[in-house]
């Protein structure tokens, strides 16, 4: 039988594989993805992001876990960094979220981030295509750890969720662009330890201090997630949350964002492939950078000629 | 197409607490360039074969100091069939007697690796012989 109906069918072998093929740019994704689209759509996004060991793993468990009580289906999207110098990469997430392996209404798979800087790779999008086209009704992406400024995932997620974790430092980190701007909701998590009234307190004076807010006011919320503490309102704000963008039209402006995003990334993607392409084919190269280094040309106009060229 | 990457699942079952030879031929792998998915310890053969699929890796390894890997290496294999995702390498590792090593190897497992082997020759085997 074909990839796509057996993705259709929710059959993991089929699911695992065809993102595989996502991930390595196999041509072939390209054309199961094309067929699957039509089934896509269905699923509510939800990112989970914040700094390294502030327990996004811990809480994406938990979260899971609770969506299931709920009778949802859901996929995760875990995402680890890859190592600059080799390519390689440890994908460790599943650690916190060994019981969830046998779940049939589970499925979570790792990824790296092969070389992407925004916290997420670049097969994040179509993963989520096909674990939605499979069916299932959440979809959570876990982030690497991030900075200040991964911020990729607001523009992938319908809800995102910011984690922060009590002593990281004092509260203009707070009040910093970047990542503490993006959040729908707000967990402090490692609530247990000292200080996380304080970073609820900062969060709070951050947040009443953003003017263009919307009728949706974040909540900031306290969890130990390795004890499932405060598990039920986390997952009870995501569902809010989901409510109020349905309600108020913002799914919609949000999604098509999202579209016009990955459209504008792809076509630079294969525009920049082919320029990149048409310039090797041409050996002007050598003689052009002689030029520019021995000042009788300037590479501001070498760079006018050259892109007039290649529009034209 | 990008490069394609190995992935490996470095897979610890069985009750024994010791997962510093699992860290450090992780560590190897990520070192090598592979993909690596580490998910702890005191794994079951139904959970390492659950991850294995949804994670479609490459290459299964197995690494076991409790002594039971005659029985928890060769269900791995079986379970794997079972699921109709049998095209993957599967390699052990782990205090291993030599006189298990053929009958391990007669239920599936593609290679035995022992106390004292570099990291260096489980990377090249795996290099040589994983599916392409």
């Amino acid at each position: 039988m074909d990839l796509v109906q057996l993705v259709k069918e929710g059959n993991r072998v089929a699911i695992a594989r065809l993102i595989t093929r996502a991930e390595n740019e196999d041509p072939e994704a390209i054309v199961a993805l094309r067929q699957l689209y039509s089934e896509t759509g269905k699923a509510f996004l939800i990112g989970i992001t914040g700094p390294p060991g502030s327990g996004k793993s811990t809480l994406t468990d938990k979260v899971v876990k609770e969506l299931r009580k709920r009778g949802k289906t859901v996929g995760v999207i875990a995402v680890d960094p890859s190592s600059p110098f080799t390519g390689g990469a440890i994908l460790g997430d599943r650690i916190r979220m060994s019981d969830l392996a046998l779940d049939d209404g589970v499925f979570i798979r790792s990824m790296s981030t092969r070389g992407s800087l925004g916290g997420l790779s670049k097969a994040t999008y179509n993963t989520i295509q096909i674990l939605d086209a499979a069916g299932f009704e959440y979809i959570l992406i876990e982030t690497v750890g991030v900075g200040q400024s991964e911020v990729d995932i607001i523009k992938t997620a319908d809800t995102t969720v910011v984690v922060s974790v009590p002593g990281l430092g004092d509260d203009i980190q707070a009040i910093k662009a970047g990542i503490m701007e993006i959040g729908d909701v707000f967990v402090v998590n490692k609530a247990d330890r000292e200080g996380a009234e304080r970073v609820v307190i900062e969060l709070a004076q951050m947040l009443e201090l953003n003017a263009n807010m919307g009728d949706w006011f974040p909540p900031i919320l306290k969890t130990v997630a390795v004890r499932n503490e405060g598990i039920v309102d986390v997952v009870d704000k995501i569902i809010e949350h989901q409510a109020y963008l349905t309600s108020s039209g913002e799914l919609c402006i949000r999604r098509k964002e999202r579209i016009s995003n990955e459209l504008i990334n792809n076509i630079l993607n294969k525009v920049s492939a082919k320029i990149t392409d048409k310039l090797s084919e041409e050996n002007f190269w050598d003689s052009q950078l002689d030029e520019i280094i021995e000042n009788k040309r300037n590479p501001y106009d070498v760079i006018d000629r050259i892109i007039n060229g290649i529009l034209q | 197409m990008t490069e394609r990457k190995i992935r490996v699942l470095v897979a610890k079952p069985g009750l024994d607490g010791h997962d510093r030879g699992a860290k450090v031929i992780a560590r190897a792998f990520r070192d090598a360039g592979f993909e690596v998915i580490y998910t702890g310890l005191r794994q079951t053969p139904e959970q390492i074969v659950a991850v294995s699929i949804q994670e479609d890796v490459d290459v299964v390894a197995i690494s076991l100091l409790s002594g039971a890997h005659g029985t928890l290496m060769p269900k791995v294999v079986n379970l794997l069939r079972e699921k109709g995702a049998d095209d993957k390498l599967i390699i052990g590792g782990g205090v291993i007697p030599d006189d298990d090593i053929p009958a391990l190897k007669e239920a599936g497992i593609a290679e035995i690796f022992t106390p004292g082997t570099p990291t260096s020759v489980p990377i090249e085997f795996i290099k040589a012989n994983v599916r392409q």
